[in-house]
This record gives structure tokens, sequence and C-alpha cells, in this order.
């Protein structure tokens, strides 16, 4: 039997039948034996029924994205199956309900492994209990795949043992109910056997949305606001545990204005601060994102978008949020917006969201998206004592001699100091009107058009300061990808494949997406005219801004099904486009 | 509330931006008295920020020399709250118009009071839209004719005073910008209120409201009874709603003691044993499979 080093399984069911917190738990236990793990996760907007769907991916090496398809599916019920039919490659396993579940027939397809697990009859019959269904198939799935046996029982421990015994018991009994089902009723026929990894000292596992709570943490951030809304939430849940911990503040507003709003008085008041919405909450706050650049208050916003417009697919993926975070806000609004392409970056992209943030007294958006957010990836944990925190420049009383203290002075830079009340002779009105260096109210022509300048200028050196952008250069290539967000995984691995399989292909990859990196993006251009923009959704939203911005015709590859890229779409694009 | 060491007149509060307002404005009767009341309690220049929404009313900050912050149309209060949360050392005291506070903000409003923000809030209530040139405003009276209400408002006014207490306002006033004597006491009550302080000022707007004028007031004024229990939530709300009597009541309708957010917000952090130098490692250790 050959030991597969990566492998992805596909678990469907009704929503609330536990597969996400089996799901969870599997994951877990693989990475606690070392294994990589990437997951990804469907599920329906409503709270309970439609289908669901949790996806993992195993690996010994670092996984770049949820990969094209599945090596395994297992099946909780019908539906699922449906759903999953023509998706299911010849060489593949399909594990499903069978009997006693809603699936009539026994499943004969053709090359493919088909495992029958009774997992819905042993729960009732040999467990009395229905809700048990999940772990009897986690059983089963991980002695068929060698996947993290031990640790799953100590989790199983760790989880339920604060229930009492009693609940730890009955979920080891289901576990093993399935094992010993797979090891006495199905005859292994397939290939896929995972090696046992070496357990890691210094990794975590954690959401894409905790990330970047755990990010704004490492940060420094000390005021949250921000309202309920799918996918984002996480962000709020995780800061609502942990910022207290550190003496921050964290409430939930009304509403998104408000959360905005909470957070500008707060960051004027000279305390890190940060909100996170999606689509629909980014949509109004529109008016205040311009005034944050206005005032030169800085503000971190994380966007983890959804399927729009309007309530469009909550729970699906989808990155249609980069026009509006880039040229959103009415007047000419400078702000800048970053999108992480992995749970890691989630981190690291946040702590310097903040760093810019306060370098450039600047409005930040991350474009996280709801597959990303859901994402939980085994990483590298971080060393706090290793983050870099920068300090918006502040005022210092006496500083400038006798000369009145000027809160928008023009500086070489365009950064002037902040001073935070309490501060003798700072005093200023911070102020969405057009105003002097003093912050009074002036409307001159010539005022005007300095300020404007100011706010645009300031972030002429951005694009040295954030160095978000990697390159990956390949000589003689015919086509060069530009992805953005968690595409960028994904055209990763394809570029990989592709060159496997000798194609020829460079890639770049912004994480800062506004203002475009243009010197990284047009020397990239120079090397390779013929590029390829592959994102998810219907405009070519970074196609158009780089058509708006430099000289490129890039080619758009755009999908917009509420479903995510895979390598294997991104890679057959790159053959066709190189012919 | 933090004060400032030196003796202060209310001149020295005074920028040196002069007031934009059409004169005979009631907003300067509001601004004196409210300076007034600063230099009584020698509130501190430093320590005192003045936040404020969009509209005639809220240009106030500009005109004062403490910090201040010139906002969004309706977003005073939760710029102020946030301000607020995270620098309670400060004195942050709100202001705006009717229309800023209980049509475009209005939704912030119930929320600000139940929290019980400690915030004092200043309203200049001119039953108009000034900035703007003469709208309909949502304390404007049903049948008023203004620029979009050319055959009459057709819709019923709210009532502040009865809103915020129906929310659980701690702290309800009502003032007239000419009794700057009776301003400048209730804004010194509510300045010194711990929670969430409504003051609702009577502003008239000669520019642009023709109907409610300094001289309509004179009929309508009417005392808060002396003998009066501001404790007493119903005979608070049987005062607030004489507006429905055409009666325009002045005075302190209510104030009582709650829990304040911030009060809130520091009982979380002690649950949390909350520390400036938590060490991030205990977190993340939280996550290791
Ligand atoms: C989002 C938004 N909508 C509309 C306006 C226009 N606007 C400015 S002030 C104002 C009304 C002001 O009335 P009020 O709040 O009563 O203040 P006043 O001028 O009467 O003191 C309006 C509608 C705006 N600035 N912003
Ligand atoms: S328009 Fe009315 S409210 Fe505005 S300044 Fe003039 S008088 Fe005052
Ligand atoms: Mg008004």
């Amino acid at each position: 039997m050959t030991k597969a080093n990566d492998l992805i399984i596909r678990i469907g069911g009704e929503g609330g039948e536990g597969i996400i917190s089996s799901g969870d738990m599997i994951t877990q236990a693989a990475a606690r034996s070392g294994l990589e793990v990437l997951t990804f996760k469907t599920f329906p907007a409503e709270i309970r029924g439609g289908y669901a769907m949790y996806q993992i991916r195993f690996s010994h090496e670092v996984i770049l994205s949820e990969g094209s398809g599945f090596n395994v599916l297992c099946c909780f019920n019908k539906e699922a199956l449906d759903n999953n039919r023509s998706q299911i490659e010849k060489g593949s396993v399909l594990i499903y309900d069978f009997p006693g579940g809603d699936i009539a027939e026994e499943q004969n397809i053709e090359g493919v492994h088909c495992y029958p697990v009774p997992m819905s009859k042993i729960a009732k019959e040999e467990l009395s209990t229905y809700r048990s269904k999940n772990m009897v198939a986690m059983g089963a799935i991980s002695e068929l795949f060698s996947i993290g046996a031990i640790p799953l029982r100590e989790l199983i421990q760790e989880k339920f043992g604060k229930k009492g015994q009693e609940v730890v018991e009955i979920n080891f009994k289901a576990l093993d109910a399935g094992a010993k089902h797979a090891r006495e009723h199905l005859k292994k026929t397939d290939p896929f056997q995972m090696d046992e990894g070496k357990p890691q000292k210094d990794v975590m596992i954690i959401s894409g949305n905790e990330a970047i709570g755990l990010g704004a943490l490492l940060a420094g951030v000390k005021y949250f606001s921000a309202y309920p809304i799918t996918p984002a939430t996480e962000v709020a849940i995780f800061l609502s545990k942990h910022l207290p911990k550190v003496n921050g503040n964290l409430v939930q507003a009304e509403d998104e204005i408000a959360s905005l709003a909470n957070v500008i008085g707060a960051s004027y008041g000279g305390v890190k601060s940060m909100t996170a919405t999606s689509g629909p909450g980014l949509s109004l706050m529109q008016e205040l994102i311009g005034m944050s650049s206005m005032m030169e208050v800085p503000v971190v916003i994380a966007d983890v978008q959804r399927g729009g417009p309007s309530t469009g697919l909550p729970t699906k993926h989808e990155q249609s949020d980069l026009f509006l975070a880039a040229l959103g806000s009415h007047g000419d609004a400078s702000k800048v917006v970053l999108s992480p392409e992995g749970v890691e970056d989630c981190i690291y992209l946040t702590t310097e969201a903040f760093n810019i943030a306060e370098q450039y007294q600047v409005p930040v958006l991350i474009l996280s998206d709801g597959s990303l957010g859901f994402r939980t990836s085994s990483i590298k944990k971080p060393d706090p004592s290793k983050i870099k925190r920068i300090e918006r420049l502040k005022y210092e009383p006496g500083a400038n001699g006798d000369k009145p203290y000027e809160r928008y002075e023009l500086t070489e830079s365009g950064i002037s100091a902040m001073s935070h009340p309490g501060q003798p002779g700072g005093n200023y009105i911070s102020t969405g009107l057009e105003h002097a260096p003093s912050s009074a109210p002036r409307y001159s022509p010539e005022n005007r058009v300095s300020m404007t300048d100011k706010r645009f200028g300031k972030l002429d050196t951005l694009e040295d300061f954030v160095q978000a952008t990697e390159v990956d250069d390949m000589d003689g290539a015919q086509v060069g990808v530009i992805a953005w967000g968690s595409t960028i995984g994904t055209a990763r691995e394809a570029v990989k494949l592709a060159r496997a399989e000798g194609v020829k292909v460079a890639a770049i990859y912004p994480k800062l997406v506004w203002p475009l990196p243009l010197k990284a993006l047009n020397a990239f251009a120079k090397k390779y005219p013929k590029t390829l923009v592959p994102e998810v959704n219907k405009q070519g939203q970074l196609a158009s801004l780089l058509r708006m911005k430099t000289d490129m015709k890039p080619i758009s590859y755009n999908i917009y099904s509420g479903m995510p890229f895979t390598p294997k779409m991104i890679l057959e694009k790159i053959k066709e486009v190189s012919k | 509330m933090t004060t400032a060491t030196e003796p202060m007149k209310s001149k020295d509060y005074k920028s040196t931006v002069p007031p934009t307002w059409c004169p005979g404005c009631g907003d300067f009767g509001v601004l004196n008295a409210v300076l007034k009341a600063f230099a009584d309690k020698t509130m501190s220049i430093d320590d005192t920020v003045l936040v404020s929404g969009i509209g005639c009313s809220s240009r106030f900050p500009y005109f004062v020399k403490t910090y201040g912050m010139h906002t969004a149309h309706g977003r005073v209060l939760p710029v102020a709250a946030g301000l607020k949360m995270s620098r309670p050392d400060l004195n942050v005291i709100a202001f705006g118009g009717d229309g800023d506070g209980f049509s475009i903000g209005g939704g912030h409003v119930p929320h600000v009071v139940r929290k019980n923000t400690d915030l004092t809030y200043i309203l200049m209530d001119n039953s108009i839209y000034g900035l703007t040139k003469g709208q309909v405003s949502p304390t404007s009276q049903v049948g008023m004719v203004t620029t979009t209400t050319p055959y009459g408002a057709p819709d019923n006014p709210v009532n502040p005073l009865a809103f915020c207490l129906t929310y659980g306002a701690t702290y309800v006033a009502q003032a007239y910008s000419s009794k700057s004597k009776q301003v400048q006491e209730l804004v010194t009550g509510a300045m010194e209120h711990k929670g969430f302080a409504f003051v609702n000022i009577i502003s008239p707007c000669p520019t642009f409201n023709k109907i409610n004028t300094f001289d309509s007031y004179k009929e309508s004024l009417e005392e808060v009874p002396a003998d009066h229990d501001t404790s007493d939530l119903n005979a608070a709300l049987k005062i607030a709603l004489r507006a429905k009597e055409g009666k325009t009541p002045i005075g302190l309708l209510y104030k009582v003691e709650r829990p304040t957010l911030v009060e809130r917000l520091t009982e979380i952090r002690q649950k949390a044993k909350g520390d400036d130098n938590f060490d991030l490692n205990k977190v993340i250790d939280q996550y290791i499979p």
C-alpha cells in the first residue's frame, strides 16, 4: 500500500449534524500528530438544515490551497451524495451512510472504492444516540486512513471531559464502533494511507478570522467595536474573549456605522482601534471611511468578503469588494487596502495594517473572505516579541518652540504629528471639513490642492514600506499570473503544477492591493507582457484596476459561483493562454 | 470631571474663530452659557473634548479652545462614545442639532442612552434644518410649512425628552437659550452627572423657523414645578408630554444613578484580569493542537 503525501477528505451532510465539530476534531487530531492541515467549509445560511460541507486537506508539506476536488468523500446523507456525485473521480473513495440512512441503495461506481458505513444505524441501535453519528464516521475515517487515532481520543477527553465522563465514554464508543466496522466489514481497496507525521512544537492551528484577531492583539489593539455579520463575526468573538486581558475594550455596536464611529473616536483619543465586518457593513461604513481619511485618524477595518450584492451569498466565497474598498467613499479619499492569502498572512498583514495606519494616519482595510475566514490551518506560532509595532508620529509639547501646534502641518513626508487630548498646547478640532494646517476650516483653492496632495502624497513611500508583493520569476515564461487574496495560494499551486508539466509561467502576488504597487507590477508586466488575472468576481475587479492604473492588458479569468478556484482550473487556464 | 488649576473666565475658553451663526441665532446664547459653565467649573482646556455632528449648531467646537471633533451628520454620539470608552479620563461633551440627533442619528440615541454612556449631550433644538436652509425637522410641528413641506409637514414630531426618558437616560433636562442662568446650571449638572446626561436646549432659528420664535416661546415656556421629584420617572414623563398641550417645559426632569458604560467595561476587564503587560503567548498557546 503506497503512503499518501497529500490527502483530501470531504465530509458532507445536513447542517447541524455535527459535521463541523467532528471535522474540527479530526483536523486538530491530525495537526497534533504532526500533519499539515488546511480546511475548507461551506455551510448553509440557515441555522439548521441545508447542505453543509467540511473538507480537510492533510499533507506532510506546506499546504497552499484547499486543492482540486477530493480523494475521499464521506456522505452523511443522500443530499451530500447527490451534490457531490458528479465530482467523484475514478480512483477516489466514497464512504456513505448505508444501510439505515436515507441513501436507499448500495453504491457501485466504476473505478471508485465504495465503502458503506451504517453510521445512523450504529448510532441509533448500538449507541442509542443519533447525535454520535458523526463520531462513528470519524472512527471509520481515522481507521481507514490512519489519521490521528490517538490524538482523537485525547481530544475527546479534553473537549467532553468537562461535561462528565459519561459523555466522553459515549464518544469513545462511537469512535470505536466506527473503527471496528471499518476493520471488520470493509475490505480496503484504496491506496490512501497517511504516514504519521512528526509532532511539531511550534505549531498552532487557528482560523483565518481568529488569526485577524490575533494579529490585532499582536499589533497592540486596545479598542474594538463591531456589529455581527457572517462571515466576519469570529473576529469579534475571538477578541471579545481576549481583548479585555490586555486591558482593551470591546463593544458590540448598534450597527456598522456606529462601530466605525466608535473606532474613529477611540483612535482620535490615541488608542489603536479596529472593526471587522463583511460587505453589507462595509457599504454602511463608506461615509466614515472618508471621514477618517480626511481627519487622518488611523483606523483598521477588516472586511471578510462574502457573495454580494445585497444579502447575496452570506456563507459563500467571493472576492468582490475590491472596488468598494479601493474606490469607495465619496470624494477623493486616500486609503490603503491589504489582502491576505492565507491564515498566517491574516496574522501578519493585520499587524502590518496597524503599522500602516499608524505610520500614514490613514484608514487601512484588510480584505479577507469567507472561505479564508472559516479556514483553519496549521501554521507556525508567531513570536510576540518579534512583532514590529509602529506608533503614530506624536506631537510633543514644546517641541516646536513658540510656533503654535498645527495638526495638519504641511511636511515633506505629508505626515504630521498628531496630538492626543490631554496634551497641553496640542488642542485642535479634528474635522471632516477641508481644513487649513491648523485644522480650522479653509476652502481656498490653494489650500484644497495642497491638503489633497498631502493626503495622497504621504502614501508615495508605501510600496517600499510594506513590501507585501512577491514575484515568482521564470525565464522564458509565456504568461505571468497576477493573483490576490486567497486566490494566491491556489495560483501558487497551479504554477507549481504547470511547471511540473514543463509549462513556463511566472507569477506576482500583490498583497497591497490599493494603492497598487505600481513599481513591482509595471516591472512584472514588462517582463511578462501576457498577464492572467484569476479572481472570484464577475467584473474582474483587480484586472480593471490594473487596466486603469497601468498599461497592462490582462486576461481576466473570472468565476462567481460562490466557490473558490481549484488549482486545476487555474492550471488549465495557464496552459490555454500559454499557447 | 477634570478641571484646570488656574481660575478661568468664560472668555478664556473662546477660540479665535468667530461664530459663523446668523445674528440673533439662539446658538449664541447656548455658547455663552456653556462657556460660563466651563469657567464656573474651571474645566480643563486640555482634558475636555467637544464632539459634534453636522449642522449650524454642530459648528460649536470651533468656537471653543478645548480639543474637539467635528464629525459626520448624525454620528456625534457613537464617535463621542468611542472616545470616552478608550479615554475615560477625558470630559467628553457631545453637541448637535435636532436633525443630527433625532433624524439621521436617531438610531444611535436609544443605545447610547440604554448603555448609560458617560457623556453629556447638548442638543440645540430649533425645530428646523438650519444649515441646509430651512427644511422640516423631526421636531417640527405637524403642518409646518418649510422648503420641503410647502403644503405643510405631514409627520408628527418626536419628543426628545420622552424619547430619552423611555430608553433609560439618567439625566434629562430642557432649557431655553435666552435663559442663560438656567442653561448654565443644567449644563453644569449634566457635566457633573455620572452617566448619560441629556440637555435639550430650545434654540430658535430666526432665519428659517418663523413658527417657533423667541416670541412664540414666551407663550409656551413652563418651568418644571418646584416640587417635582426628579427621581420619579412617571412624573418626568408627564412633564415631557406637556409638549402635546403646546407647552415647553424647562428645568430638570429626571436624575438617577445607575452603572455607566465605563464602569461596566471596567468590570469586564477586571473579570478578565486585564493587564497591560499580558503575555500574548498565553493566547497563542490555547491554539496549539
Ligand atoms: C449624510 C448627510 N446627509 C445630509 C447632509 C446635509 N445636512 C447637513 S446639516 C443638515 C441638517 C441640519 O439640521 P440640524 O441637525 O437640526 O442642525 P441645525 O443646522 O438646525 O443646527 C443636513 C440635512 C449631510 N451633511 N450629510
Ligand atoms: S440658519 Fe438658523 S440655526 Fe443656522 S445659524 Fe442661522 S439662525 Fe442659527
Ligand atoms: Mg435644527
